[in-house]
């Protein structure tokens, strides 16, 4: 565990983190625009949806980085419970609205897709429900973390809240290949233990864009946390400025 | 023990602990976290007529009768064991057809007549451009359900 206290110090993070963030930033820009080239022009129709599969390449993506951050967050909470790093409280912090977001996106786009393919915008299903389930889960994140006048409470109570959530990350994994939880969100095509149910032709485009999601978050997520820092840093400048100023005014007009 | 080990630890047990908890609400509630029935539960569990469920099974083949109004469609909706006489008046989604996995909504109005109010199409995980699966049809390599 002594490595990891190498990353909890800011300055560091700073340093390594502003190696990266060109790289992923210049990744998603990229990528956006292949991804969605290959994805809404250069890919072939479904055989039995047509053109209304091209949602799954916006969809699919958004509920893979959904889980993916979620479980990031719940990660960077256990460990600001167990060793107390401010970096990782941070980083759950940074990394909860832009979860949330792509909740959003891969309910919305799911809801979309659900209509014309299914015949209904939404069901109480396994899948569905778990998914919102998350998306709260998220937002109640949020709301708890500013919900003390002591922050570090606030990051305390809220971490607590994520890692129970955690247990929904599995059910929302699994609900569509567990049997006996019959839904109607059909099973994995890509994330399988035997070869991906989704055509060549169809699975590259998809793992583009999961590329310019995945480079898109970190971009995002490192852009957070480091301007977070900078703003603490600004702030405790300002401080010390404030306190210099008081001293030097009351200095003078001493005997 | 430090205090970090501790916290470690008491983290891990209450993880432990949770996900045990999890496991068994979902077994427990199984019954009610299913989304339908199949026509085999439909006919042993003894679902009285006029309950509203939902039920899920396989359309089957050269089932599929329309009325003259062009809105009502009669069909059998099967799970290989068990068969139940399915009638809908409404709008049926683009992948309704002969073969197809849906879900139906509504209620029994005899032991083996199910009027339904709303028809969800399944879809399978498989996708694929239309060629593709011509060639698995002719190559007779075809898994799915249709055809």
């Amino acid at each position: 565990m002594v490595n990891l206290h190498r990353f909890a110090n800011p300055n560091r993070f700073m340093r390594l983190s502003g190696l990266i963030l060109p790289w992923a930033s210049v990744v998603a820009v990229l990528t956006f625009p292949v991804g969605l080239y290959l994805a809404l022009i250069n890919s072939p129709p479904d055989y039995e949806q047509r053109e209304t599969v091209r949602i799954m390449y916006i969809h699919v993506p958004a509920a893979w980085m959904a889980l993916f951050s979620y479980t990031c967050m719940a990660a960077a909470s256990a460990v600001a419970l167990i060793w107390r790093h401010p970096l990782a409280d941070l980083a759950a912090k940074s990394i909860a609205p832009v979860g949330a977001c792509f909740t959003l996106i891969c309910l919305v786009t799911g809801s979309l897709w659900g209509q014309p393919t299914w015949g209904t915008w939404w069901v109480w299903d396994a899948r569905l429900t778990s998914v919102l389930i998350l998306f709260f889960l998220f937002v109640g994140y949020m709301v708890l973390f500013d919900a003390f006048d002591d922050p570090t409470k606030g990051a305390r109570a809220a971490g607590i809240l994520v890692i129970v959530g955690f247990v929904f990350v599995p059910i929302i994994k699994f609900s569509v290949d567990i049997l006996e939880l019959r839904t109607l969100h059909q099973g994995a095509s890509v994330s399988k233990l035997s070869a991906p149910s989704v055509h060549e032709s169809m699975l590259w485009p998809l793992l583009v864009m999961a590329l310019a999601y995945a480079a898109y978050f970190i971009s995002l997520l490192l852009v957070r946390m480091r301007s977070a820092i900078l703003a603490a840093r600004v702030r405790s400048l300002r401080m010390m400025q404030a306190q210099r100023a008081s001293r030097a005014a009351i200095v003078p007009e001493r005997p | 023990m430090t205090r970090k080990k501790r916290r470690l630890y008491t983290l891990i047990g209450a993880m432990v602990l949770l996900s045990a908890a999890t496991a068994l609400v979902i077994g427990a509630f199984r019954d009610n976290l299913v989304f339908f029935f199949s026509p085999t539960e439909v006919a042993e569990k003894g679902i009285e007529v006029g309950q509203r469920i939902r039920m899920g099974g396989l359309v089957e083949e050269d089932s599929v009768i329309r009325d003259a109004d062009g809105l009502t469609v009669h069909f059998r909706l099967t799970d290989l064991s068990h068969t139940i006489m399915v009638t809908y008046r409404g709008i049926l989604p683009s992948l309704f057809r002969e073969g197809q996995g849906v879900i139906v909504q509504g209620q029994l109005d005899a032991p083996t007549h199910f009027i339904a109010d709303e028809i969800m199409a399944k879809h399978d995980e498989n996708y694929m451009p239309p060629e593709v699966a011509e060639a698995l049809k002719k190559s007779g390599q075809w898994k799915g359900g249709n055809e």
